[in-house]
């Protein structure tokens, strides 16, 4: 008799223990969630949810706001442009960020899920393209990375590089990324040899994220990616992309995006279900002013022309 | 013949080492993880990291809503996969009889065991985001964690409870006890460090699940910390996935750091419930 | 006088005593009815399941036929018009399965063999706790080892483009799958009776010799139980695949090609389907078939395991 309660009391101490753990963390997190002074009364919470492309300019903007604002909590994830259009759809987001522009069968889709999706621009990116830094070649035309992600092209030296077999990568159709490189590069939308019904080549790798591209890029001496410029790092190289044969190879840069002369600049955009209000339009506010877009150059993408 | 023996001795030493290499090739690699992890993560692991909200997009600061959600994540599955298992477990060894419903409901357990983790993400996603209007939240991650927990809570409480002895319950309805009494007051209190032991093991599971959030909804960046069930969340698992891919800007040694706590807050877990079994085992067994 | 008194306490108390019984038998209907409804809901999950995944997978089938849909090639959810072909999928599921099973089945049952007929206390006593902790690490900590350790070592040592491929993947799965391997195999040689092994002894057969031509064959049901655990396991993993199978859309011919197997598909694309539209039933539809795919491996594994227990159950 006495020695099952002595086994019972241990079971129950160790479970105590675990649940006083567990008050503990639970009281902590409280503590710090709570705020000290009261910038404006704001409170409420944000999800924003979409576009990888767009995540490291949201998280800042979203921490100084919260800095500003501690009574708000905004929580951004970065799955895809497609993700977040979905979320929207669905109505498990409020802001919807993205990295292309939303097509009409989505807005035919939304309204018919009684979502009025109001489309706001918030910065700029030029969507660069990257190889290894051992890598000899330094620039293609439009029609040459086309011909690359299609399969067309499947060595280097076809493009003047080394004889080596080109590793494709992409981002996977969550992204918008990946739709907008195929309408503007791999259907070379706009140019002469505009060709709507090419498709990513059989050999590509659909990579989850850019993260992981630039880090493939970085190790691998044979293998392109393209990221939003944010994500460009000094242990990949730009390429000059050059409109067509006869044009000159731009590089990718806050200038020649704002200038128009990097051939595939794309404007990075934030979706709402009708227009903002409340937080979310103090949020936006915030994006688009003075002290928002100071933070855009500081991420790596292209303020908006003011 | 003395040949023959001595050839057949020898092919028995070559079996024999052929099965120690085998068992040495599962061993060693768990023994290099483990320590890659230790000495690449160590590096990262500070009392800021771990108390800290991430800044700069992740890239400073720490991981400590990564660290509640998880613990949310545990807590919010056991309160609702343990007492249905406990109760289902109930069933399946005291009020069971042989007919078609208790064969339906091994069967389900059976098969529940065996679904996919990104199945339960998608009925997760069907059922409590979007047709329940939980939205991506801690509720109906919980929820969606839970319904994966319920086949091994189901299971590890029935074996539990069919490994009291006959005598104590038979001895128990001797004096006169009703049958929920005898549940309630002789079984269940026996089986209680088995079932104990099975809940640990599932809150062990939810901490490490990564599909199932992937799909209903886990944040990457969320500083503050979720105020309430319908709030966004933060989880280790996730973040060790977003961060596995090299953030620009991110140390190698941070990486590793998220992996590590991750690795620690599930085998803390797993060795709690070794610990409980085998405890419970060394007092049954000494009369 | 007394006798009054005495036959009214009796009857009070028999009033009483019914009274509780009543009331402990109805307190014991309701906590009966509480468990079955327990029982019910587990019934009802698994029911939500199945029906869940075929009202939101199956429409796909009437705008892409069945035929097209498996044995397609082509898989372009946002193209105009999008096109669904799950081939390179299943492929790459069967690969990273192959790869997989081919590891961990030998490995596993020899070490099962170790552990049950010729470790000593000891050995077992250490292995076993590692096995434990092996079965405990999440899989997305195995898919971030693949990532950074095992694919550069497979992209040097086979020459390829990228680590990230099938073999790699197949790998960490050979050892997500072992634990299960192991535990269930071992299990199944030590419900061998002993009396097999004395009168192979007695017939002059030595150790190995017993292990290989008696054990084994004996515990075979449940070997095979056990390998059709891990292959279920092998199919059902997403976290590992997703990290470092590599992700390309082409029909893999070879396991060092990079492939997505079907839980890595769904995975990658789920977060953009719209609910209701194309992507989303095509993405059910896949899980659809994961599903009955793990339900009819983990089901035959089951009634093995059933009728090993059978057959030495003295």
């Amino acid at each position: 008799m006495i020695k099952r309660i002595n086994r019972m009391e241990k079971v129950w101490l160790a479970l105590g223990l675990l649940i006083g753990l567990f008050i503990v963390l639970i009281g902590c997190g409280s503590n710090s969630g709570s705020p000290t002074t009261d910038g404006e009364g704001l409170s409420g919470s944000i999800k924003i949810i979409g576009s990888n492309t767009v995540t490291p300019l949201s998280t800042v903007w979203a921490e100084e706001f919260m800095k500003v604002h501690p009574k708000v909590s905004i929580a951004v994830s970065g799955p895809g442009s497609g993700a977040g259009i979905a979320a929207l759809l669905n109505g498990t987001t409020d802001i919807c960020q993205a990295s292309r522009t939303i097509k009409q069968s989505e807005i035919d889709n939304a309204r018919a899920n009684g979502v009025e999706p109001y489309e706001t621009q918030v910065a700029t990116d030029a969507l660069s393209v990257v190889v290894n830094p051992a890598n000899p070649v330094s620039e293609l035309t439009i029609a040459q990375l086309s011909a690359i992600y299609t399969g067309k092209i499947t060595n280097w030296y076809e493009v003047g590089g080394s004889d080596a077999e080109i590793v494709v990568l992409s981002r996977d159709t969550n992204s918008g990324t990946h739709v907008f490189f195929k309408e503007h590069v791999v259907q070379m939308l706009g140019l002469a040899s505009e060709d709507k019904s090419l498709e990513y080549g059989s050999k590509v790798l659909f990579l989850p994220s850019t993260e992981e591209g630039v880090s493939e890029v970085a190790k691998n001496p044979n293998a392109i990616f393209y990221p939003g410029l944010g994500y460009v790092t000094d242990e990949v190289k730009p390429l000059a992309i050059k409109k067509t044969a006869d044009d000159p190879g731009v590089l990718p840069s806050v200038a020649t995006a704002l200038d128009g002369t990097y051939p595939i600049a794309r404007p990075l955009l934030f979706y709402t279900d009708g227009t903002p209000d409340g937080v979310i339009k103090a949020f936006i506010d915030y994006c688009l002013s003075p002290d928002g877009q100071a933070k855009v150059t500081e991420v790596g993408y292209v303020p908006l022309n003011n | 013949m003395k040949t023959r023996m001595a050839s057949r001795q020898m092919s028995q030493q070559i079996a024999f080492g052929l099965l120690v290499v085998a068992t040495a090739i599962v061993v060693v690699p768990v023994i290099i993880i483990i320590l890659q992890i230790v000495i690449n993560g160590g590096g990262a692991i500070s009392w800021d990291f771990l108390t800290q909200p991430p800044a700069q997009a992740g890239k400073a600061g720490g991981i400590f809503p990564a660290i509640l959600g998880t613990f949310y994540l545990m807590l919010g599955t056991i309160i609702v996969a343990l007492p249905i298992g406990v109760l289902v477990g109930v069933y399946l060894s005291e009020y069971a009889r042989d007919n078609w419903f208790t064969r339906t409901v091994n069967m389900a357990i059976v098969n529940l065991a065996g679904v996919p983790s990104i199945v339960y993400g998608l009925f997760g996603l069907g059922i409590f985001v979007l047709a329940f209007h939980f939205g991506m939240s801690l509720l109906s991650a919980s929820l969606t964690l839970a319904c994966q927990a319920l086949a091994m809570t189901v299971t590890t409480s029935r074996e539990a409870i069919l490994a009291v002895p006959r005598e104590y319950r038979e001895g128990s309805l001797a004096v006169g006890s009703t049958k929920w009494q005898t549940i309630r007051h002789i079984v269940l209190p026996q089986a209680m460090p088995g079932i104990i032991t099975g809940a640990v093991l599932a809150m062990s599971r939810a901490a490490g699940e990564t599909a199932p959030i992937l799909v209903v909804g886990a944040a990457f960046f969320l500083p503050a910390l979720p105020q309430s069930p319908f709030d966004q969340f933060m989880a280790l698992p996730y973040h060790l996935y977003t961060v596995a891919a090299h953030i620009p800007g991110m140390s190698k040694t941070t990486i590793w750091g998220v992996a590590l706590v991750l690795l620690v807050v599930v085998l803390a877990f797993n060795v709690l419930a070794t610990i409980i079994r085998l405890h419970a085992r060394k007092r049954r067994y000494s009369t | 006088m007394r006798l009054k008194q005495i036959a009214s306490n009796a009857d009070a108390t028999a009033a009483l005593a019914s009274g509780l019984a009543r009331r402990w038998r109805l307190g014991e209907k309701f906590i009966e009815g509480w468990i079955y409804l327990a029982g019910l809901l587990t019934i009802v999950v698994l029911l939500g399941i199945i029906v869940l995944l075929i009202k939101e997978g199956v429409p796909i089938f009437l705008d892409t036929p069945p035929w097209e849909f498996f044995f397609g090639t082509k898989w372009y959810p946002v193209s105009e018009p999008p096109t669904f072909g799950i081939m390179p999928f299943f492929v790459a599921t069967l690969w990273v399965t192959i790869v997989a099973t081919a590891i961990s089945v030998p490995i596993g049952v020899a070490c099962a063999a170790y552990l049950s007929e010729v470790a000593p206390d000891s050995a077992r006593e250490t292995v076993k706790p590692v096995i434990e902790l092996l079965a405990g690490i999440p899989s997305v900590v195995m898919g971030f080892i693949g990532l950074m350790l095992l694919s550069p070592l497979v992209q040097s040592a086979f020459n390829l483009n990228t680590g990230l491929a099938g073999l790699t993947a197949g790998i960490m799965l050979a050892f997500m799958s072992l634990p299960i391997i192991i535990s269930v195999s071992e299990d199944a040689l030590r419900a061998v009776p002993d009396g097999f092994r004395q009168a192979s002894y007695a017939l002059g057969a030595n150790k190995w010799e017993t292990i290989w031509h008696v054990c084994i064959p004996a515990a075979l049901s449940g070997i095979t139980a056990a390998v059709m655990l891990g292959v279920g396991r092998a199919i059902g993993e997403t976290m590992t695949v997703l990290m470092v199978a590599g992700g390309a859309l082409a029909v893999p011919v070879s396991p060092t090609d990079p492939m997505m197997p079907m839980t890595a598909a769904i995975a990658s694309g789920i977060g953009n389907a719209v609910r209701g539209g194309l992507q989303y039933q095509a993405l059910f539809a896949i899980g659809l078939i994961l599903f009955i795919l793990t339900l009819a491996v983990n089901l035959i594994a089951d009634r093995v395991l059933e009728r090993q227990k059978r057959k030495f159950a003295r």
